[in-house]
């Protein structure tokens, strides 16, 4: 797997050759610097490590510019690992942008969901609720019994229950690229992408 | 946003003539049968008009044999080959749902006077 970090920008439409909407997200990727090759001989395993959006010096952390300066790179606000299944000739210092996608490929898009607070177990888990008539009382989107009585005289672990929902790190599979753009540095996919707007996603096709 | 604005922006289409709603329209409409290609003309009055930029779309209500069709354009859909303003109606809502319930007479729009 290699790929690109990049930011959702936000959602639109194209036409496509029939006339059809397709609905797109539009994702600025790249173009990320190979900061650091992981080898197997001497890490264990095989990755690289990318980097994306440069910034001012004044506003990276200092453990994080003697990384960059350690591999003669410019100082970059994001760094994210991405594991090679299969061995590949990449180099530090290589740039990676756009044009490593190509149109109709599929793509695994990860980002961070959009955050839902604390969710009851109808939004949460798909519970259906109970009736809003028919003698139900005081009752409408609750999770109903969570276990029985004297045995086992707990609730099993896993229930499904109310609780914190979103931010999560979600990978959604096979998502279509649509249209590339390098000059502009963004790709059109297919679908929505998790999370909000500006929020960092990563970009990851099979070798 | 901007960026969002920038990619839809060379799909608008220039070409088509204004309408508001309340008018009669023509819709030309590209329809593609296997791998046949002909235009339907669909005419009607514009009932409505919503959204903005790229996904912009409008209603075309028509009586058909005494049912009533109504069918939604996205504006600038390429398939659209033409657009003719037939009459111009003289309306004081943005939306004409009013005529789906109205019968007869009730169901007429006033011709809107240009200068």
């Amino acid at each position: 797997m290699i790929g690109l970090i990049g930011k959702k920008v936000g959602m639109t439409q194209v036409f496509d050759q029939n006339g059809k909407v397709i609905p797109v997200t539009v994702i600025q990727a790249g173009p990320c610097r190979v900061i650091h090759r992981k080898t197997k001989e001497k890490h264990g395993y095989d990755s690289v490590q990318l980097s994306f959006e440069e910034i001012d010096e004044k506003k990276a952390s200092k453990p994080s510019i003697g990384h960059f300066k350690k591999h003669n790179s410019p100082t970059y606000k994001y760094l994210r690992e991405f594991r090679l299944k299969v061995y590949k000739d990449i180099e530090e210092g290589e740039i990676f942008d756009v044009s490593m996608f190509t149109e109709n490929e599929m793509l695994k898009i990860t980002g961070t969901s959009k955050g839902k607070g604390f969710a009851g177990v109808i939004k949460r888990h798909g519970f259906h609720g109970f009736q809003t008539s028919h003698g139900v009382h005081e009752s409408f989107r609750g999770p109903g019994s969570i276990g029985q009585c004297a045995t086992p005289s707990r609730v099993v672990k896993g229930k499904k229950l109310p609780g914190h929902m979103g931010l999560d790190r979600v990978t959604e599979k096979n998502m279509k690229v649509v249209k590339i753009d390098v000059d502009k540095n963004i790709v059109l996919v297919k679908g929505a992408v998790p999370g909000h707007r500006n929020g960092l996603v990563l970009l990851r096709k099979e070798l | 946003m901007d960026i969002v604005h920038e990619i839809s922006k060379e799909q608008l289409r220039t070409d088509l003539p204004e309408f508001r709603v309340g008018d009669t329209i023509k819709v030309h409409y590209r329809i593609k049968e296997g791998s046949k290609e002909r235009v339907q003309v669909f005419q009607g009055i514009v009932i409505q008009r919503r959204g903005a930029q790229i996904s912009k779309t409008f209603t075309v209500r028509k009586i058909s044999n005494g049912v009533g069709v109504e069918r939604i354009f996205p504006l600038h859909s390429p398939n659209i080959q033409k657009i003719d303003v037939v009459r111009f109606g003289r309306v004081r809502r943005a939306k004409l749902f009013y005529l789906r319930k109205a019968k007869g007479k009730a169901a007429r729009v006033k011709e809107r006077k240009r200068y």
